[in-house]
């Protein structure tokens, strides 16, 4: 498509905006890859019209928790993969976390990453670099070069760097920086060795529990360097009631500090192992009930800003094997919208306004992205979202290589029919023609 | 004993696997030890047991093992089920091959029964949900023995007549002990009060939410105990030290016959060996006439004959 001549007029939508808080049906107009006025627009442009009756048009998404696997593991996802199921859940930007093989740990892997991703994403791609050299908690990464190279922010995700020296210092050059450090916490120490929540679970059925006390600590310690240092602070997929407690004391005294959750972490309890299904197997755990729905109350009242997948794709045979041996991680591209809407808008805890901000805004102001917005001038990174098709999640109709997902057979609602990136339709449900001839 | 229909008994049964005592109700655990009991007693009147013949069993040892192996092996032998048994040393597992791919060729083979113990709990429901033929968990990492806590079970029973109402203390590592969470799922389903004592970084307050009682003091819980279970510290589970010395956790925990003279005079003393002699039980206590230990062994037998019986299908000649 010539996008000097040609645009898209999106007609008659319910345009969710959670930059503006407008809630309302309206028509919206893309050309050039951004979002525009049409009146300033020639009267022989050709504006091809999109029907969004009954559809909700909001911004895409941006997750800023995924692990692509690429370089290194591509058997499990690729960067094509991994953004074609992006696309297929209404994300236009995802953030690409650093354990890959190589681990990103330098600027020469920042570079292949993103010159892969320019050739065959279908979404934004971001890098992050690592903290550490190899993730091993050591030697600090060159951040600078990283930086430089196109990282868009420092993080060890999957480890947590236990040496509280070596993450003063992380925050004090990040800080110098201006890119956010975000935080896997996890005191190894203390989680030792632990397949999930220690608790009743993990005693009944005989598994080395990984104690709430255990992110708690590390949480605690960020708090206390963040405001040392008041560098940019995430504190990634928080899991328990103490991690929010903490993290809400810390806001109340304007800590720089930010935090996400993941959908898997609001919609189930470590009960979903009882069976011992590796599929339910993560780092962090499902935690507990008073766990759960602290994250929720968190969510609602805006002390956690983001909700991220964790997207962390893995080999049928490697999850099929005893439960101890198998990796951590599940997939959540394809599910994270119809997941959360599910367990917070549908649930009538959120509005549909706050649920896209916790998708949308919240994650571009961690980042230092500019605002997703449906205001002329934003780039057109924008879904359509038919909230009541109804829909029964089948890992084997994934996009993403991964069939990890604990959502398996679960019946949900909302599905997005069309994704746009930079005003270019990137994904569109099979066999739905929304465009008007 | 009036005679028992046992094909009738055998028709009833509707499980494929022995996974975990959690998960049976208290009449199928009444069943296991109904045909246990009864085999038991054609074992020592010489009278015919039931044929299996053409029935294979394969036990695989992923952990080591040596009574339970050899309980399981002779408990086929009685019942004419020919048994194999292959240790994880020289099975394809050392060779990287997954524990899946290793017991669908078992399977393919044409066997009956798995006996499965690994040190990964949970893995037998792993195999139980993977193949078609019976899985028997002979010990899953600190999850579930199943067989031990039906033979403790028959133990305590066969001694005081009743499990009812009876206090039993199970002592020592309960963190890292699949036979304490079977045995206190025997025995709380027939009605016995069960109390783990232990350390508290051995015995973590979450039994507490199994409608077990929770003590710290060996000493103290002695006096209303009928029957003490003593456990082995698990060394070997254990990734970091979980009592600052072992002569601290002997003084504290150790059976001792100071602590037996604390007890009531028909105290029944039980351990699911190997015992640790001068560790968690004296060893003259263990060999003493208030000791089960080699009476559990010997049930233990006829429980894996109950659980080969009921579990077989309609193969045998």
């Amino acid at each position: 498509m010539d996008n000097k001549k040609t645009g898209f007029h999106i007609s008659s939508g319910r345009l969710i905006d959670p930059l503006s808080r407008r809630d309302e049906i309206g028509d919206l107009y893309v050309a050039g890859g951004k979002i525009v006025d049409p009146t300033d627009f020639p009267a022989d442009f050709q504006w091809l019209r999109i029907d969004a009756q009954g559809l909700i048009i909001a911004p895409g998404l941006i997750d800023m928790h995924v692990h692509l696997r690429e370089p290194g593991e591509t058997r499990k996802e690729t960067i094509r993969t991994g953004t074609l199921a992006a696309a297929a859940g209404g994300i236009t930007t995802v953030v690409a976390m650093p354990n890959t093989i190589p681990p990103t740990d330098n600027p020469d892997t920042i570079t292949w990453i993103r010159k892969k991703a320019e050739k065959e994403a279908v979404v934004k791609v971001y890098p992050t670099g690592c903290i550490t050299e190899g993730r091993r908690g050591e030697k600090l990464s060159p951040f600078q070069s990283l930086v430089q190279a196109g990282a868009i922010a420092l993080s060890d995700d999957g480890n947590c760097v236990q040496n509280s020296r070596m993450m003063y210092l992380a925050m004090e050059f990040a800080s110098i920086l201006n890119v956010p450090i975000l935080d896997h916490c996890e005191d190894t120490a203390l989680s030792n060795g632990g397949v999930m929540n220690e608790g009743y679970w993990s005693t009944l059925l005989g598994l080395p529990g990984w104690p709430s006390v255990a992110e708690e600590i590390m949480v605690s310690r960020d708090i206390l360097l963040c405001e040392k240092t008041q560098a940019r602070i995430h504190l990634q997929h928080l899991t328990t009631e103490g991690s929010v407690r903490l993290l809400r004391e810390a806001k109340k005294r304007g800590i720089p500090i930010s935090a996400e959750v993941c959908p898997h972490h609001i919609a189930l309890t470590e009960s979903a192992l009882r069976d011992y299904d590796t599929r339910f197997k993560m780092n962090p755990p499902l935690r507990g009930q008073k766990d759960r729905e602290a994250l929720i109350e968190a969510i609602v009242d805006g002390t956690i800003e983001v909700i991220a997948s964790d997207h962390a794709p893995h080999t049928v045979f490697e999850k099929e094997v005893e439960f101890e041996k198998a990796p951590f991680g599940v997939v959540g591209l394809e599910t994270l919208l119809a997941v959360c809407l599910k367990e917070l808008y549908f649930s009538k805890k959120m509005s549909l306004l706050d649920l896209f901000s916790r998708l949308t805004l919240g994650p571009s102001r961690v980042l230092g992205l500019p605002q997703p917005s449906l205001d002329y001038g934003s780039s057109a990174d924008l879904i359509l979202l038919d909230l009541g098709a109804e829909w029964t999640v089948e890992a084997s109709q994934f996009l993403s290589k991964g069939r990890n997902t604990p959502f398996e057979g679960l019946s949900l609602k909302g599905k997005v029919v069309l994704t746009m990136v930079e005003g270019q339709i990137v994904w569109k449900m099979e066999g739905k023609d929304l465009v008007v001839k | 004993m009036q005679k028992l229909k046992l094909d009738e008994i055998k028709r009833k049964w509707k499980r494929k696997d022995l996974i975990s005592l959690e998960q049976l109700d208290r009449s199928e655990i009444e069943t296991i030890l109904l045909i246990a009991k009864d085999f038991k007693k054609k074992l020592k009147q010489n009278e015919p047991i039931p044929s299996l013949m053409g029935h294979t069993a394969v036990a695989l040892m992923v952990e080591p093992s040596t009574r339970t192996r050899v309980s399981f092996e002779i408990a086929a032998q009685k019942l004419e089920i020919s048994f194999l048994s292959i240790d994880y040393k020289s099975s394809s597992i050392q060779k990287g091959e997954s524990l899946k791919d290793t017991v669908k060729n078992l399977e393919a083979l044409g066997i009956d029964y798995l006996i499965i113990r690994h040190p990964a709990a949970g893995s037998p429901y792993f195999l139980s949900k993977l193949l078609q033929i019976s899985v028997i968990n002979g010990g899953d990492g600190a999850h579930e023995h199943p067989t031990q806590g039906l033979l403790d079970l028959m133990t305590v029973e066969e001694h005081f007549g009743t499990v009812s109402g009876l206090n039993i203390l199970i002592v020592g590592d309960i963190l890292h002990s699949r036979v304490a969470r079977s045995t206190f799922w025997a025995l709380s389903k027939y009605g016995a009060k069960v109390r783990f004592v232990g350390p508290k970084t051995m015995l973590p307050v979450y039994f507490r939410d199994f409608g077990a009682e929770i003590s710290y003091d060996l000493d103290q819980s002695l006096p209303d105990a009928d029957c003490i279970v003593l456990l082995r510290i698990q060394h070997e589970r254990q990734k970091t030290e979980l009592f600052p010395s072992l002569n601290e956790y002997i003084a504290s925990y150790g059976l001792t016959k100071q602590r037996l003279a604390k007890c009531k005079k028909d105290v029944l003393i039980m351990h699911p060996g190997p015992v640790e002699r001068g560790v968690e039980i004296e060893s003259e206590l263990a060999d003493s006439e208030k000791s089960a230990i080699l009476r559990q062994v010997e049930n233990g037998l006829a429980v894996r004959m109950a659980v080969y019986y009921l579990l077989s299908r309609n193969k045998a000649t």
